[in-house]
């Protein structure tokens, strides 16, 4: 594979795409040792989450009424689940802008390396980040008094459409990232469009108790979708509705933001 | 610890081909011929021609906001030219721009290292990403850390470095792939003057390894101590090319310079200094620093002023005859001191130590 370097003549396809995936490894495996060593990450992914059940199931939730068995730690679970993948994509944004800044990615892109390699590691490792993160809110939650009620299938798919609909929104930020790439502002950003995306949702009150003129943007926005369908998963109710909104609307997100972020990757500078 | 490497591109076994010609028999390592670049309104580039024998260490010498950097980025394949061509090792920037990759080595305005690594992490990441097994990747890690002084501090986090110690860890990281042309630009903004001549000591090695090298840079003083052939850009275009005796022999001799202490007689000296030795004397009013070329003329000049600005009865300090320093060409060449006020952006630029945020911005008005 090195014997490839020293030469004039281009790879050949084949160790090209064997670059692409190691490549695409390694740029991985740096995310997540970076992820595990900034307490700022970690305390993003985990104590976030942590605080966010604490306040809704003991401090708002005596005072929300909803109609499910469970009560309301039943009802809320899916939806701060699906609140904090989307925050945690905050941290793919800030990641790329920081190291758009400090040259890191051009120094990357004037490398002999799989150029789709940068973006997709990011990408995998943020997978990876989403699902510990979804598995320790989980976790929180048996503490606290939530139970699935539906089954193992089904629990093991709302787990895996929460990561898949965190993929989605880092797939938003890396795009936010690339074409902002400064830090402070891809932050403030953040905050505009997924605080009212998760909060004007289905994620900790019945949209019924919203007005009229909200509601209408509450129930057709992504994050209700994602959301109703992983409550339904997890204690029941209908599903194939909701999952086929939320399987349209990841489709649509990813099939635009997938190339705008490549794109910003392209002509980053 | 004495290990024999695989080293993945042998030097001078280069099949790389530049018109016809073979790159072993002389061909320029860098040729670039009428570059051009635009960003909307903004001219960046408009025209320029460089050659760069392998080897050799070219500097690029201009203020913020010449073009370096956009000449930098499309040399190193970040960038495409709107005209012109630009060719590296025989390889075409455009054309051929992964064989250009596996040919330059680039170390950029800001250490581009990842802070939370190690600075032996950091290393092995970039080997990876060059393809080598990890053995081989770890080995030249060592190396490498040894080679810029840094082994003691190989285990510890990057974040913990110095400014200098960052900058030669980011200069290892573009060597990992042994690169035969190596881009630099402004390799010293920033840093401390110790720092700063560890950084020319380096860089000076690496041209007796035979590395070709590319080096931008606001500083006269390093482009005078690094360079074989400077080249000045100012706004885009080339204004003088030469060997820096070239270049100041291009800016008419001697120089007497002095300094005025009281701000409100600075304008009385320049009046007697212009009437005694003719000439454009050039005058610093923030710190009273008169500078005049005096050509061939030496110590007559010296002494006509002295009596000159005694007869005006100007205190000065610090009279002298000097040799004439890249300061002047710049001056000559462009009509503003490098460290004088940009006309497009207003700002004060040059030769001040710009700031982290300072130079994230100028990479970004000039890219």
């Amino acid at each position: 594979m090195t014997a490839a370097m020293g030469t004039a003549d281009t790879p050949s396809l084949r160790v090209r795409l064997g670059w692409v995936v190691t490549d695409t490894l390694t740029i991985t495996r740096r995310n997540l040792i970076v992820w595990m060593r900034v307490p700022a990450y970690l305390v993003f992914t985990l104590v976030q989450p942590i605080i966010f059940v604490v306040l809704f199931r003991y401090v708002f939730g005596g005072a929300i009424p909803v109609h499910v068995a469970g009560g309301y730690v039943d009802y809320l679970m899916p939806g701060i689940i699906g609140q904090t993948v989307a925050f945690g994509s905050f941290a793919t944004a800030i990641a790329l802008a920081q190291e758009l800044k400090k040259g890191v990615i051009d120094r990357l892109r004037s490398m002999p390396m799989a150029r789709s390699a940068v973006l997709a590691g990011r990408l995998v490792a943020d997978t990876g980040r989403m699902f510990i993160t979804v598995l320790v809110i989980i976790g929180v939650g048996y503490a606290v008094g939530f139970r699935f009620s539906n089954g193992v299938l089904p629990a093991v798919a709302m787990v895996v459409l929460a990561t898949v609909f965190g993929l989605a929104i880092c797939c938003i930020s890396a795009f936010t990232g690339l074409a902002i790439g400064d830090e402070e502002s891809v932050q403030a950003f953040g905050l505009i469009w997924v605080f009212p995306l998760t909060f004007i949702s289905s994620a900790f009150v019945p949209i019924a108790t919203m007005p009229g003129w909200l509601q209408a943007f509450a129930k057709n926005q992504p994050v209700t979708n994602v959301i109703d369908t992983m409550r339904a998963m997890a204690i029941g109710g209908p599903i194939e509705t909701n999952l086929l909104k939320s399987i349209a609307w990841l489709a649509v997100i990813f099939a635009v933001f997938v190339p705008l972020a490549i794109r910003a990757y392209r002509r980053a500078s | 610890m004495v290990r024999v490497l695989f080293i993945p591109n042998e030097r001078g076994a280069r099949p790389g081909t530049f018109d016809g010609m073979s790159l072993a028999n002389g061909g320029p390592a860098i040729l670039v011929e009428g570059l051009t670049k635009s960003f909307g309104q903004v001219h960046a580039l408009r025209g320029i021609d460089l050659a760069v024998p392998g080897g050799t260490v070219l500097g690029l010498l201009g203020p913020n906001g010449a073009g370096k950097t956009t000449a930098v980025r499309i040399l190193t394949t970040l960038l495409l030219p709107d005209g012109g061509r630009a060719v590296v090792e025989g390889y075409d920037v455009v054309r051929d721009a992964a064989a250009v990759r596996r040919s330059i080595g680039l170390a950029g305005q800001s250490a581009a290292i990842q802070e939370e690594l190690t600075g032996r992490e950091n290393l092995e990441l970039v080997g990876r990403l060059y393809h080598l097994s990890w053995p081989v990747a770890r080995s030249r890690a060592v190396e490498l850390l040894e080679q810029f002084g840094l082994a003691d501090a190989a285990n510890r986090a990057a974040k913990t470095y110095s400014g200098g110690m960052q900058r030669r860890l980011d200069l290892a990281a573009s060597l990992v792939g042994q690169p035969r042309v190596l881009f630099l630009d402004e390799p010293t903004t920033g840093l401390d003057p110790r720092s700063r001549l560890g950084m020319w000591d380096i860089i000076r090695s690496l041209v007796a390894d035979g590395t070709t090298i590319l080096l931008t840079t606001q500083y006269l003083d390093e482009a005078d101590e690094l360079a074989d052939q400077i080249v000045v850009v100012d706004r885009g275009l080339v204004i003088a090319a030469g060997t820096a005796e070239e270049l100041k022999s291009q800016a008419g001799g001697d120089v007497v310079e002095f300094t005025v202490p009281d701000r409100g007689r600075i304008a009385d000296a320049v009046a007697a200094i212009a009437t005694t030795l003719g000439g454009a004397p050039h005058a610093d009013y923030e710190t009273g620093l008169i500078s005049v070329g005096v050509g061939g003329r030496g110590s007559d000049a010296l002494v006509d002023a002295v009596r000159s600005l005694d007869g005006a009865g100007v205190a000065t300090r610090g009279l002298a005859l000097r040799r004439p320093s890249l300061d002047d060409v710049f001056l000559t060449l462009t009509g503003h001191a490098a460290e004088e006020e940009d006309q497009s952006g207003g700002r004060r630029r040059g030769r001040r130590r710009p700031g982290r945020a300072d130079r994230a911005e100028a990479t970004r008005a000039a890219s």
